[in-house]
This record gives C-alpha cells, structure tokens and sequence, in this order.
C-alpha cells in the first residue's frame, strides 16, 4: 500500500463486472460492505440462537444492542416510532460495523465514500416523507408552516423551513463521511511522519517519538468517533422519523 | 410446561441475587445508572460536528436551489443572491434548533426554554 493518506480510499475492482453501460463490478468497498453485513447477521443470529434464561455473553451483548437502539428510538419518536426498529437498527449496526472495520489496518472504510453515505441518509429522508405523507398527507407539510407567524412573513418562513428540511439529508450524510475520511487522513499523515522522520537517523528516531505518541491517541480518538458518528446518525434518523409520525408537535 | 420447584427458585434467586448486586453499586432496580454523567461528556465531539454540518448544509441548499432557479428562469445571479442569504437563515435555524434540542429540559433556563418552544 503507498504512503500517501489518500490512497487508503483507492476503489480498486475485483471482480470487473459490466451490464449494458453500467459498471457493476465487485469492488473493494463491496467486498467490507458484505464482510459487515454477514458479519452483523451471522453475529445476531448466532448470539441469539441458543435463547437461555441466563443470557450467555453473546446474548446478553446482542441483548445490550437491542436495548440501546430501541431506548434511543422509543426516547426521541415515541412507543409509536418502534415499527421503525429494524431499519434503526440495522442502520446503527452497518454504520458501526463498517466504522469500525475502517480501523484495522489495509482495511477499507465503506462510510468514508460519500456516495454510501448519501445512499443511508437518502433511504431515511424518502422514508419520513412517504410515511409522513401517507399518514398525515397534505397535513405532513404542516412540517414547514410554524404557527403564530404573521401573514406578511409567512412565505419567507416558509421557504427558511423548506431549506431548512432539504439541508438535512445533506447533513445528514456529509457528517458521517467527513469524520472518517478526516480521521483516517490524520492518522496515515501522523503515522506518516513517524516513518519519515524514522529514516533521518538517530536524531529523527527521537524526533519522531512525538508524532507516535500522536498516533496512538487519535487512533482511540478514532475509535470513539467511529462509535460516536453511527449514534449520531442513528439518534438523527430517530428524530426525522419522529417529524414523519407527528408533523404537528414541531 | 411446568417448570420444576427447583428451577423456579433458582431463578427467584437470582433475581434477589441482582438485586442485591445493583444495590450494592448504587444503581436502581432496573439496573439504570443513577447520574448518567458519561452521557453528555462523551457526546461533545458529536455535537460540535453536527453544529457545524447543519450551519454548512443548509447555505450549500439554499445555494443550490438558488442556482437551480436561475437556471430555469434565467435570473442570474439575483436567484443565487436571494437563496445564498435564505440559505444562511436556515443554517442558522438549524444551528439553534440543534443546540437547543441538546439542552435537556430538566435544566431549568426560563429565557432560553422560552426562545426553544418559538422555535419549534
């Protein structure tokens, strides 16, 4: 692998695969896309296969997930919100798997491409609309008129709310890949001078203790962001689809 | 099914046994942290960058729809103009509907609760 930290984000195709003018092939980040996948379902099936009384550890950590991302959902949207849990939680579980996969070495991070984050961000943003527009219709645009504005300001209000509104998926996704894709330049760059510096001789070898000790922080730097970022996503999401379920109480 | 005697009372003595456990460790029968303290410290990196992409994305927006318009109607710059500045409002809507979302409201701040609800 080269040295310079952009080349860590390089899609590199495996298997070539073209259907009329579309590129389909088999990419790297299509390869940690199934990894994560398989790994969350064939974890999750496993650790919940053999249900005990007395959770074995991989129940009782299934268990654990399960309680964190349905106390999330069921705080910001309400008892209501739960018929939207599977698509929390596998949302929460694919964000953080493939965060977390990105922090082992020579492997790809999926959520540091922004057109996967924007996928994820845009599959939440089509389903608050659909729902909000199925349960409440023509009421779920009650979104973008908040009340007790006078007339006179009311279309400026108005289109403030629907930029506002449009700006989310935007947010939403560019949050998401900006942290990884920044995080994982800092470290190669660190980890970079560490190598360099290294290769001055003796004085170079005490200079580039510095950027190591560097290194080693922000790689728990990047751990925690890793978490953090799925959460935030997903405590995101919960909030959107509380828009979608009660368009009013905003 | 029923359960034999025995297993019965094992499980009811587990359950005194975890009781007792979170008890002893300062945390309510459902095994809840008392204060949860880790929460909000562990959130700040999270909060900073969601400040900062929802100022961003919304003038990126408004940018865009402005461009748009001018593309269609022929307007330019005054679509882009109009748009940037709505853009920036929205941003900063957000900005403060963000952070005031992230105050609890068990805080009690009479002023900033109050300025909270006209937002919403």
């Amino acid at each position: 692998m080269a040295n310079d930290p952009i080349s860590q984000f390089n899609l590199t195709e495996l298997i070539p695969l073209q259907i009329g003018s579309t590129d389909l092939s088999f990419t790297n980040s299509s390869l940690f896309m199934v990894a994560t996948v398989v790994l969350t379902s064939g974890f999750f099936i496993w650790a919940t296969g053999r249900r005990g009384m007395v959770p074995s550890r991989a129940q009782s950590f299934a268990e654990m997930t399960y309680e964190f991302v349905a106390g999330m959902l069921r705080d910001s949207a309400g008892s209501e919100g739960m018929r939207f849990f599977p698509l929390v939680f596998s949302l929460f579980l694919f964000i953080l798997v493939a965060n977390m996969f990105g922090m082992f070495p020579y492997f790809f991070t999926v959520t540091s491409h922004v057109i996967i984050t924007v996928a994820l961000a845009l599959l939440v943003f089509a389903t608050v609309l659909i729902v909000g527009l199925m349960r409440h219709g023509l009421g779920f645009f009650k979104l973008f008129v908040p009340s007790g504005v006078p007339m006179a300001i009311l279309p400026l209000v108005v289109a403030i709310e629907i930029i506002s509104f449009l700006a989310r998926p935007v947010s939403h996704s560019i949050r998401l890949f900006a942290n990884m894709l920044a995080g994982h330049i800092t470290l190669k760059v660190f980890a970079g001078f560490v190598v360099s510096l290294s290769s001055l001789g003796a004085v170079g070898i005490v200079g580039a203790i510095l950027p190591m000790i560097m290194t080693v922080g922000l790689t728990a730097l990047e751990f925690l962001v890793a978490f953090l970022q799925a959460y935030v996503f997903t405590m995101l999401t919960c909030m959107y689809l509380n828009d979608a379920l009660h368009p009013g109480a905003h | 099914m029923k359960r034999s005697n025995t297993e019965i009372e094992r499980s009811k003595d587990l359950e005194r046994r975890l009781q007792d456990l979170n008890k002893r460790h300062g945390r309510d029968q459902a095994g809840k942290e008392e204060a949860e303290k880790s929460g909000p410290a562990k959130a700040g990196i999270g909060n900073a960058f969601r400040l900062s992409s929802e100022f961003i994305s919304a003038i990126l927006v408004g940018t865009a729809i402005g461009y748009g318009i001018d593309w269609l109607a022929g307007t330019s710059p005054w679509g882009m103009i109009v748009f940037l500045m709505l853009g920036f409002v929205a941003g900063i809507l957000n900005v403060l509907r963000a952070s005031g979302e992230m105050v609890s409201p068990s805080e009690d701040k009479p002023d900033a609760s109050g300025r909270q609800n006209e937002n919403k």
